[in-house]
């Protein structure tokens, strides 16, 4: 059972790190959607500072929901799926390593260039190290809860509008206890709760998810 | 029992309660309508036959 | 009843042809309660209750807005128990009867959202207000939306209805998340919040027609759900042999 895990997750891991392409696109998206923000307002700091949280947080969600549209496709169109369909090991457990090298590579570009742009925003250092924290437990629920919506539209032509419809209002919790963390950091108040909700929300997601979604690819897939 | 005039003014805020209550009921008649007519019309479908070898 | 017994009937339930010949006497003995509680629920709340002594005439909207709201919650929860036995058992009616609630459903959770916004005009000065509440009801819109869509999405009817299945089931699980994140937000962020009900405790004369406008709702809920399921089902069974027979020569 581990050595399929590791298996699904070398490869996947593999195959991420051979499209560098799509992975530099999903930065420099991210980095987009925040960098054109401010020209949007004014230079003033204080709005900025005030709106950083939610900003980093839609450029998160915005950015996973475009990548998570994917997360199945290739290996639907060549096959790999019917084939980890009908094998012994659980579909969950597959699935389960699918995600988490998703999650591995995009987290990563989450966590090295949030810092970064949230300093731009004006961000003070001394909340940077819960920003990171609130990214590190909030982006693994992101990406199971988009890998069940993205799993029930796989065969679905034209997936990525009705994918937000679906996944987004789901979305609620992690958006408020994630930059609800990062807020009160900002501010000097204490951030251990939303950090604690965050956890066992991440908790919750990576434990009951994968069950739902191999549920999901097999309904989407009729089987 | 209130008087019909006052009844009718509802104490000052006769647009808000007959707005909410007149919006109530155009949402319960649409559900009710919507199935009634979507019935009607596929049962004339299903009689004129449109869906025997299609 | 006994296991046998009870497993016949359970089949019986199932099957499409007896569902579509009783609903349509079931529906009139959820018609009926509906009107008559309905109606009481509206005499009494527009005549007899007397006005708030804080909102005056205006918390007679309550009789619309709270029905809604719990039928919004009710049907929700309704849908994620189909998706259950729809899931499990494979029981088609369960998945037809997902696939009606959802639009019912759905306009009710509308009605609540909007009669609380037309009420919150002269309480709280404004239409719009990030109550715990207010938002929790727009995001459980957007949970019904995203099932609706879902379903319109997917061509094959039965692949449709299980994928709303898993959609509403999760759903679910999310909808005490949603709101318990966002009651800390309110509370966090923007200090104490105005409830609708503020203050006035609400007395036996309000709270019976309260109590049978919400029953007399989900009576309308089972009824209105009742028809969309006959439909759906027709829609479904359309080139089947024992539609021809009842429709053509019946």
């Amino acid at each position: 059972m581990t050595s399929v895990f590791s298996a699904v997750l070398q490869r996947d891991l593999t195959v991420a790190l051979r499209q560098r392409g799509t992975l530099v696109h999903h930065l420099m998206f991210f980095v987009l959607v925040v960098a054109l923000f401010p020209l949007g307002t004014n230079t003033d700091g204080t709005v900025l500072v005030a709106v950083a949280p939610a900003l980093i947080w839609m450029g998160v969600l915005l950015s996973v929901l475009l990548s998570l549209n994917d997360l199945f496709k290739a290996d639907h169109e060549y096959g790999m799926l019917t084939q980890y369909l009908i094998a012994d090991e659980p579909l969950a457990i597959i699935v389960a390593a699918k995600v988490l090298a998703y999650w591995l590579t995009s987290g990563a570009i989450f966590v090295i260039t949030g810092p970064v742009l949230v300093l731009m925003l004006g961000v003070p250092v001394a909340a940077l190290p819960v920003m990171i924290a609130a990214l590190a437990l909030g982006t693994p629920v992101l990406a199971m809860i988009g890998a069940i919506g993205s799993a029930l539209t796989l065969s679905l032509p034209r997936a990525g509008l009705l994918l937000s419809l679906l996944i987004f209002p789901l979305y609620v919790p992690v958006l408020i206890f994630g930059a609800g963390a990062m807020r009160a950091a900002i501010v000097g108040l204490p951030v251990a709760g939303a950090l604690y909700v965050l956890g066992a929300l991440c908790l919750l997601a990576v434990t009951l998810a994968p069950w739902v979604i191999a549920a999901a690819l097999r309904v989407g897939l009729d089987t | 029992m209130a008087e019909p005039v006052s009844f009718w003014a509802m104490g000052g805020y006769a647009s808000y309660v007959w707005s909410a209550y007149g919006i109530a009921a155009v949402v319960i008649v649409a559900n009710i309508a919507v199935p009634f007519v979507r019935h009607r019309a596929l049962l004339r479908r299903i009689r004129r036959e449109e869906f025997i070898d299609d | 009843m006994t296991g046998t017994g009870f497993k016949r009937w359970f089949h019986r339930f199932g099957s499409l042809p007896y569902f579509y010949d009783v609903s349509a006497r079931w529906a009139v003995w959820l018609a009926v309660p509906a009107v008559v509680l309905i109606g009481y629920a509206l005499v009494a709340g527009l005549f007899v209750v007397p006005p708030d002594y804080q909102q005056g005439d205006v918390f007679r909207i309550i009789y619309i807005h709270v029905p809604s709201a719990w039928l919004s919650l009710f049907g929700y929860t309704a849908m994620a128990v189909a998706g259950v036995v729809a899931l499990v058992w494979r029981l088609k009616i369960a998945e037809i009867f997902i696939v009606a609630a959802a639009p019912v459903g759905a306009s009710f959770t509308f009605l609540a959202l909007v009669t609380g916004a037309i009420w919150g005009e002269p309480t709280w000065g404004t239409y719009w207000v990030w109550d715990a509440r207010l938002t929790s009801e727009l995001i459980l819109l957007f949970l019904y939306l995203g099932v609706i869509a879902l379903h319109q999405a997917i061509e094959s009817p039965r692949t449709a209805a299980r994928a709303c299945a898993l959609l509403s089931i999760v759903g679910v699980i999310n909808v005490p998340i949603i709101h318990y994140s966002v009651v800390w937000w309110t509370t966090l962020h923007q200090g104490s919040t105005v409830s609708l009900t503020g203050g006035s405790k609400m007395d036996a004369d309000m709270l019976w027609p309260l109590l049978a406008g919400a029953l007399g709702f989900t009576f309308l809920f089972g009824w209105l759900t009742l028809w969309g399921m006959r439909v759906q089902l027709l829609w479904r069974e359309r080139r089947s042999r024992w539609v021809m027979k009842r429709i053509t020569h019946g």
